[in-house]
């Protein structure tokens, strides 16, 4: 009887003893400066703008369904509906993430400055957010209700926390290149976003113009790609000349 | 206090499993004098205090018909994309009673039922454990004890770990393992169990208990391959392959039943029979509506149901499936030729029950 009874206590202790903790990455991943690449030339940088275009039937938005959430429900009385395609008027996209792919051999500095990801309305602000390997992202609640945040990366550690109306910011990082991680509530199944990590931080994501700017480029070859959450991703192949703004536009259907 | 050890307990888990072959669970060196004597306090224990052997088996009864809501409570909690939404454990979000909004509701409610159902088995086995004559059915009670604690270490290890498949696989399928377990103590614990008249399984006629045994077998199995598919563990084929399966088994049993024995089986090889084809037909809706529900933000209520409901019916399937079983292994002797040829009665079996 007693040993019945210390094994199962002994199992019991091992369970409540094993919270997963978050696997610190290497610390030859944690910061892209570490790559023995050289300082990126500013004094020539060329610029690449552009915009992404929708090919195909606008689709209709899906409307959300909150009221598995009161406070939720009451944010929103005319209806809400999903961010997963949204096209805008003038037939471009946004939430679409462009970015250097490859070709970009320099190295750059990781912003100190936090990103910013707001829990508002029972959605996530923004939809897609870029961050570079190694910056901090500030996780807020501004909703008088419970969040769970919870990302589902493949390269990064996962992890799972809870945030409470009315306490302070979560501070958080992922130090591998990742595009993109999907985050989301369990709490509120509709809430979804991205976080696209990148090792460099050319990146910009199209807003309710579908237009994009890519700066602070150095000149040379690249591949250029536009990534959506749904859609997936186009490349296209860009060279640029020193303090050349180019045009390059994409499509995604 | 009665006594126990692991190993006792463990033999107890497989004890059902062995009275279905018709293995004799005593231990070597004890005596047949001992096992009639078992069987003669069952029939006095039955005799002397009706009321309160019936009042055990409600209890067992109440108890399995909790575990269906405990299933069932737990099909919402992975339909509604729920498993996470409290991502702590053993407590909820550091308290006993969170706020239930949202998938909380489904999570921590989940976890209600399925402390309660864990205190029903506590008391199940202590009640078996004191009142019941037969060895192997008071370790049985243990093993659901044993069952239900793994089944809840399992729940808080996958929360802990983000929903690895195979935990969560395993989680889903001791469900249905303990379930099982419930089923039977109801089975087991009841006057028709005691009361029925052992024959031999007739030799003019196919026998029942094998394919009794193939069909619980095969729908365990489908019913943890439904669960690696739900868990992302395994792809769909795997559980298609084994609903055919089930379905052909069940085809087999049931028409050796009712062509072979007529009334006798009849009402339970219809049952069987109608669940295993409703079940089929549910599970291929609910593929289309999961396909369906990829294009929805959110778990969409027809998903949310057929996917709950085919997950409870598959517990019913197997539930009945085990029930019948036990009735053919409680009412057929297995008869075996002795050293003569002639076709006799096993040995030592009677006692023990």
């Amino acid at each position: 009887m007693k040993r019945y009874f210390l094994l199962l206590g002994l199992i019991a202790a091992v369970a409540i003893g094993c919270t997963k903790k978050e696997e610190p990455a290497p610390a030859t991943e944690s910061t892209p400066t570490a790559a023995p690449a050289a300082p990126a030339d500013m004094a020539n940088a060329a610029t690449v703008t552009g915009k992404v275009t929708f090919a195909g039937t606008k689709p209709t938005p899906r409307k959300i369904r909150m009221d598995a959430d009161k406070y939720c429900a009451a944010q929103h009385p005319g209806g809400v509906e999903t961010e997963e395609i949204t096209v805008n008027d003038n037939g471009t996209l946004a939430n679409v993430l462009v970015y250097v792919k490859d070709g970009l051999n320099q190295s750059f500095q990781v912003p100190a400055q936090a990103a910013s990801l707001d829990q508002k309305g029972c959605t996530y602000h923004p939809h897609v957010l870029a961050v570079m390997a190694g910056q901090p992202i500030d996780i807020l609640n501004s909703d008088n209700t419970n969040h769970n945040i919870h990302p589902l990366p493949k390269m990064n550690p996962e992890w799972n926390e809870s945030q409470a109306p009315g306490t302070a910011k979560k501070t958080k990082t992922f130090n591998r290149e990742e595009i993109a991680i999907p985050v989301k509530c369990n709490i509120h199944p509709w809430m979804k976003s991205y976080i696209a990590v990148l090792k460099h931080p050319i990146f910009a994501i199209t807003g309710s113009d579908g237009s994009f700017e890519l700066k602070g480029l150095p000149p040379g070859d690249y591949t250029v790609a536009a990534w959506h959450e749904k859609l997936g991703t186009v490349d296209q192949k860009v060279t640029v000349a020193a303090k050349e703004s180019k045009a390059v536009d994409f499509t995604l259907k | 206090m009665p006594r126990l050890s692991l190993a006792a307990t463990c033999r107890g888990l497989v004890a059902v499993g062995c009275f279905v072959l018709g293995r004799d669970m005593s231990r070597p060196g004890s005596d047949a004098a001992c096992r009639v004597s078992t069987a003669e306090n069952l029939t006095m224990t039955y005799a002397s205090k009706p009321g309160e052997r019936l009042w055990l088996h409600r209890y067992a009864c109440f108890t399995a018909f909790c575990t269906l809501l405990l299933i069932v409570a737990g099909g919402l909690v992975t339909s509604n994309d729920a498993a996470l939404a409290v991502p702590d454990w053993p407590l909820s979000f550091g308290k006993w009673m969170p706020d239930m909004v949202g998938g909380v509701l489904y999570e921590h409610g989940h976890r209600m039922v399925a402390t309660f159902v864990g205190m029903l088995t506590v008391i199940l086995a202590i009640w078996i454990s004191l009142k019941e004559p037969r060895r192997w059915v008071r370790r049985l009670g243990w093993g659901a004890l044993a069952a239900v604690i793994a089944q809840g270490l399992l729940g808080g290890i996958t929360v802990l770990y983000f929903l690895p498949p195979p935990v969560s696989m395993a989680h889903a399928s001791l469900a249905q393992g303990f379930f099982c377990i419930i089923i039977a103590l109801s089975v087991v614990t009841g006057p028709k169990w005691v009361q029925e008249e052992e024959r031999l399984e007739p030799s003019d006629r196919p026998g029942l208990r094998l394919p009794a045994l193939v069909v619980v077998a095969v729908v365990y199995i489908q019913l943890i391959l439904g669960a690696g598919y739900r868990h992302n563990a395994l792809g769909v084929m795997p559980h298609v392959t084994g609903g055919v399966l089930v379905l052909a088994a069940c085809v087999w049993l049931c028409l050796r039943a009712l062509v072979h024995y007529g009334k006798e089986w009849r009402a339970w090889a219809a049952l069987l029979q109608t669940l295993v084809i409703s079940q089929f037909i549910l599970g291929i809706a609910t593929f289309f509506i999961r396909k369906i529900r990829l294009d929805f933000p959110q778990p969409t209520p027809q998903y949310v149901w057929s996917s709950t409901a085919h997950v409870a019916l598959g517990a019913l399937v197997l539930a009945t499936a085990l029930v019948f079983a036990l009735r053919i292994y409680r009412r057929y002797e297995r008869a075996v030729p002795d050293r003569s040829g002639l076709m006799v009665e096993e040995v030592n079996v009677q006692a023990t029950r």
